[in-house]
């Protein structure tokens, strides 16, 4: 009843490879050229942007480099539109709007090679190194997040089981979502600096703060998604409550666990990042977007958020990988 | 064991009273009552429900939905709690027998965990009853020859059809060996052809193990086959209209739905259901 393997590889053995090239290839066709062509298309709308928000400076620089340009001063060009800039002035407003040095808006290229600079160019020990910025936030980031999802799964736990948390915790974790994380992370730095904590456990907190919620949602979804005839069953086999929720309650809850978890990561790594702003933080890629806007350095902020949303995507697909090996093995098709 | 003293026909259709040192109830019921309180006022799922059921018999519960069949099923279980009367399994109030592992139960929904392999989910109710590592295994092993799965072990469901699935539901509820076994329209949601094969396989599985059977359908056809009693119900409030023993031998082909006597007794059980919806 099992050998159903052996007889369908052998004649058809070629015919199998050319499907599975063919499929490649569709997927291929299918899958990457569209992600490209939008990639492609968000770039050159990006390109195309630049011209008129940079082209109050490019046209500045016209004018002193000798050029004539129309309205003549700076001080009649104020008021204006950087569209109406660039229309009056094309080639002043084409000429530097890709290159200057302190952009309003750096195009992608400058972006790509602060960001390539400030990762492969630079030591990983230099205080100027994208990679060590990331670090200091990554670290706060994981911790956060392992501290909320604890705390999520402890509070999910404790509202599936018991009705007075149900009606206790669960509006209070929603309140808390509400307040936004901006105006309570200096409280909390300020509250746990005075206790003697800092450095990284008060960035954990407030990475903490955002991520055990949607920790909680999702595991009280999935800790109640067993229907009643599966309870009915345990309670036929005379199953206490510590036995239901560790054969029934918790493997049911996992794919819901890991949905949450996606969102979690995400919401610790804001978390980190906003932890970083008001504290004056020397390092982490908060202090790096602080530090670009005091100075004005344009592209320096742009590639620390490009830092920040690249590492999100690796900690997500990361998850992501987790899940999909995990689920494979409990035989869920995830 | 022979088949008369499994198989007490000749009780009288009109209660186990005649039977004088008959071999004791595996389920007792006398003046079951059930009413279950909805925003819409009470509900009598059940009402003087008075039953008797011995030892080996496979007893059928037919009626349209609302009759109670699957309440007085799950009462038995102990899923749900009576309101009035007496109910006894094996001279045990529902809640001793089940932690005296008095029953198996099969629901619907064939309901394995998608995350147990077959031989897991077969070995579910061992662990919750701690039985020991060996003896997990020897048991699995057991019924899933029972259920004519052996090979299928470390099979996901999801590999498994439909009727299999179910196959599989059953052997989880005969893992750890009770003697009563509770089907509520365990195969109600599968097609025809396949249902008539675990009919046949059903039967063939009670005559080996010799177990009491508690079996709830939709079906007369399913009913008429496999019961040595059916019992005829009727909803609003739900009660027993009937009680049939059939008379057809303990050998049964798929074909004896064709003889004279399976359409008497299919017919006895449709004009018990008309009569009970007639009452309301």
């Amino acid at each position: 009843m099992t050998g159903t393997t052996a007889p369908l590889s052998a004649p058809g053995a070629g015919v199998g490879r050319s499907g599975r090239v063919a499929l490649w290839l569709r997927s291929v066709r299918t899958g990457f050229l569209p992600i490209l062509t939008v990639i492609a298309g968000l770039i050159l709308i990006w390109y195309f942007a630049c011209i008129p928000m940079n082209a109050q400076q490019s046209v500045l620089l016209a004018e002193r480099a000798g050029q004539t340009v129309t309205p003549e001063t700076a001080a009649d060009r104020r008021g204006m539109s950087g569209a109406a800039i660039a229309l009056r002035n094309p080639a002043a407003a084409m000429a530097s709007a890709f290159v200057q040095d302190r952009p309003r808006l750096p195009a992608p290229h400058q972006v790509a090679a602060e960001l390539w600079g400030s990762t492969v160019g630079l030591a990983v020990t230099s205080k100027r190194s994208l990679v060590y910025h990331a670090w200091v936030t990554l670290s706060a980031t994981l911790l956060g997040f392992a501290f909320g999802t604890a705390l999520g799964i402890l509070l999910a736990i404790g509202i599936v089981h018991s009705r007075v948390m149900d009606m206790s915790v669960m509006p209070w974790a929603i309140v808390s979502q509400t307040v936004p994380i901006i105006a309570i992370a200096p409280m909390i730095i300020v509250v746990l600096y005075s206790i003697g904590l800092q450095g990284i456990v008060p960035k954990a907190i407030i990475s903490t703060y955002l991520s055990f919620f949607p920790v909680v949602v999702g595991m009280v979804k999935g800790l109640r998604s067993p229907d009643a005839m599966q309870l009915d069953l345990l309670r036929t086999y005379g199953s206490n409550q510590n036995q239901t929720f560790w054969k029934l309650r918790l493997p049911a809850s996992l794919p819901y666990l890991f949905a949450s978890l996606k969102i979690g990561i995400c919401a610790s790594l804001i978390g980190a990042i906003v932890g970083e702003l008001p504290t004056g933080a020397v390092a982490g890629l908060g202090a790096r977007l602080l530090a670009g806007s005091y100075y004005g350095q344009t592209v320096q902020i742009w590639s620390a958020l490009f830092a920040a949303a690249i590492l999100a995507a690796v900690l997500v697909g990361l998850i992501g990988a987790i899940e999909k090996v995990l689920l494979r093995r409990m035989g869920l098709n995830a | 064991m022979t088949d008369t003293d499994l198989h007490p026909w000749k009780n009288t259709p009109g209660g186990p009273e005649g039977r004088g040192a008959a071999p004791p109830s595996v389920v007792r019921a006398d003046g079951l009552n059930l009413t279950f309180q909805t925003n819409d006022g009470p509900v009598h799922a059940l009402k003087e429900v008075d039953l008797s059921v011995a030892k080996g018999e496979f007893v059928s519960f037919i009626g349209p939905s609302g009759c109670g069949k699957t309440t007085f099923l799950r009462c038995v279980a102990g899923l749900e709690t009576p309101t009035g009367g007496t109910l006894t399994v094996n001279d045990m109030s529902p809640d001793e027998a089940r932690r005296a592992r008095a029953y198996g139960y099969v629901f619907q929904a064939a309901g394995l965990y998608p995350w147990r392999t077959i031989g897991g989910n077969i070995r579910l109710p061992l662990e919750i009853m701690g039985f020991p590592a060996a003896e997990k295994k020897r048991r699995v092993a057991e019924t899933l020859k029972l259920v004519d799965l052996d090979g299928f072990e470390k099979k996901f469901p999801w590999q498994l059809s439909g009727g299999m699935q179910q196959r599989a539901s059953i052997a989880r509820a005969l893992s750890f060996d009770a003697d009563l076994l509770l089907m509520d329209e365990p195969f109600g949601a599968l097609d025809e052809i396949v249902r008539d094969r675990l009919n046949e396989e059903l039967l063939a599985l009670w005559d080996r193990t010799g177990k009491t059977m508690l079996f709830v359908t939709h079906s007369i056809p399913e009913a008429v086959y496999l019961s040595t009693k059916i019992v005829v119900m009727s909803p609003r409030p739900g009660r027993i209209s009937d009680v049939i023993d059939s008379p057809l031998p303990r050998e049964r082909p798929l074909d004896i739905r064709d003889s004279r006597e399976f359409i008497e007794i299919a017919h006895r059980v449709r004009e018990g259901l008309r009569a009970g919806m007639d009452a309301v």
